[in-house]
């Protein structure tokens, strides 16, 4: 199968060309969203962050806005800020043209209010549009890909159907030398010495170890029950009784690809293969550190029934249990269900996943790309001030 | 998959998943090391919930995929429902 991606200026390949307006703060979503309102092709997004950050947070959300400003499935984009915010759109969009030609800025307290902002973000974006016409589709190699890998919704079925044959697509990718990026920490615990003894050197395996009990280590410093929140209660519902059973089936989406880096939230991989990064569990922390990471194209595994995507970032919804495929079809878009029933295995529903990420990087729409789906969440660690 | 009541999913585990709602009384087949194995069950256990495979004392360890998922918090009998009532995690 072939791939056929953008190329931009430095060197990424995006599968999605997509305009992009971000806020820099919280106070200027309303902003972002009327620019979106206005001109139907522009995505926003809208932070409940940005403002009264303290310590490493700081650094943090930089990273994370700048990463997902930076995604190369987006071809331009408009930052909106406030004007008092932690950092300036201006800081933000210098930071962005790093790498990338085509950002520019807004700030609704230099532009005299908010109606006037949606005026000139307008304006702005509307030349943004124009010139991303210069980025075509090319064939490019397949190693180019970098995948990420998700679940939610867990139930007992996952670890043996979706997520499994999810690690089975994922061995393919890795095998072809391309990315796959998985996360949620807190789902490794319980795992990581299996985690460990994939790891590709002495260091990455001592950092798996360190990040998950870095993760266990931080709840109980502040006294908190882990278990009250992990496995959710939708997932001890299903009969998921601990974190340790949660985790076994989560770490199936990796299969046997060897670990060659774990990362810190938002960080963007210097290798390629088998990567771990460090975020909570909650969907909307763990869906836009991986966008900042530069993922092209998410595999999201469900069993209770996640309709959840992220805005610029296709994310192909697997289910682990056909009764839940039947339910909730609008949302899904492959069932592994079929291998607890014994009529596929995960390597038939593994080939498919394959397939299908490759059609979706070349322009096929999933489910909830098409229902307009779309978390997003700066992780924030420390106390609000 | 689908070829008896329950699977059992790494020959070191000492739980198995029903494939489909159990009810109490009933004598299940699970399929262990190549051989059937009949089980009587102690209590209803739902669509993909764990069942005992042996008598557990307080404190022994449960595995599921060949690796611990957690201890008995009580004792647990074969055929018992194994979840949250009587299993604890040693994590967290």
């Amino acid at each position: 199968m072939d791939l056929y991606g953008y190329k931009r200026e430095n060197g990424e390949i995006g599968f999605r060309n997509h305009i992009l307006v971000i806020p820099s703060v919280s106070c200027a979503n309303r902003v972002a969203v009327g620019i979106a309102e206005q001109i139907k092709e522009v995505i926003s997004v809208q932070t409940q962050s940005g403002c009264a950050l303290v310590g490493d947070d700081r650094e943090l959300f930089k990273r994370t806005l700048v990463g997902y400003a930076t995604n190369p499935n987006v071809a331009g984009v408009l930052v909106v800020g406030l004007g008092c915010e932690t950092f300036s759109a201006e800081s933000i969009a210098e930071e962005i043209n790093k790498t990338r030609d085509l950002v520019d800025w807004i700030e609704i307290q230099q532009s005299g209010g908010s109606g006037k902002s949606i005026k000139k973000g307008c304006e702005k974006v509307r030349e943004i549009i124009i010139q991303t016409a210069k980025y075509k589709r090319e064939k490019v190699d397949l190693d180019e890909l970098v995948l990420g890998l998700q679940c939610g919704g867990s139930d007992p079925a996952s670890g043996i159907t979706a997520n499994a044959a999810l690690g089975v697509a994922t061995e393919k990718i890795v095998n072809n030398g391309g990315t796959a990026i998985m996360a949620e920490t807190p789902e490794a615990i319980g795992a990581e010495h299996i985690l460990a003894e994939q790891a590709s050197t002495p260091e990455v395996k001592e950092k798996i170890i360190n990040i998950v009990q870095r993760y266990e280590g931080n709840m109980k410093k502040i006294g908190l029950d882990l278990s009250e929140g992990q496995p959710a209660r939708g997932n001890k519902e299903a009969g998921l009784t601990t974190i340790e059973e949660k985790s076994l089936g989560c770490i199936n989406k990796l299969g046997t690809a060897p670990l060659q880096e774990v990362l810190e939230y938002a960080e963007k991989p210097s290798q390629k293969g088998g990567i771990f990064m460090d975020t909570p569990g909650f969907d909307n922390y763990s869906l836009t550190g991986l966008v900042s990471g530069g993922i092209q194209v998410m595999v999201f595994t469900t069993g209770k029934g996640s309709p959840c995507g992220t805005h610029i970032v296709p994310v192909i919804k697997v289910s682990s249990n056909t009764e839940l495929y039947k339910k909730m079809k609008d949302d899904i878009d492959i069932n592994a269900g079929t291998i607890i029933e014994g009529k596929e295995d995960k390597y038939t529903v593994g080939q498919k996943i394959y397939e299908k990420i490759i059609n979706v990087a070349n322009g096929e729409k999933t489910k909830p790309e098409i229902n307009k789906e779309s978390l997003f969440g700066i992780w924030r660690k420390l106390p609000s001030v | 998959m689908k070829e008896c009541d329950a699977i059992v999913i790494n020959i070191k585990d000492n739980v198995a998943i029903a494939l489909s709602n159990l009810n109490e009384g009933q004598i299940i087949e699970v399929l262990l090391e190549g051989k059937v194995r009949k089980i009587k069950l102690r209590d209803n256990i739902k669509f993909l919930h764990k069942l005992a495979l042996q008598n557990f004392d307080i404190g022994e360890k449960i595995l599921k995929y060949g690796n611990v998922i957690g201890a008995a918090a009580k004792k647990i009998k074969t055929g018992d429902h194994v979840h949250t009532q009587n299993m604890k995690s040693l994590r967290g």
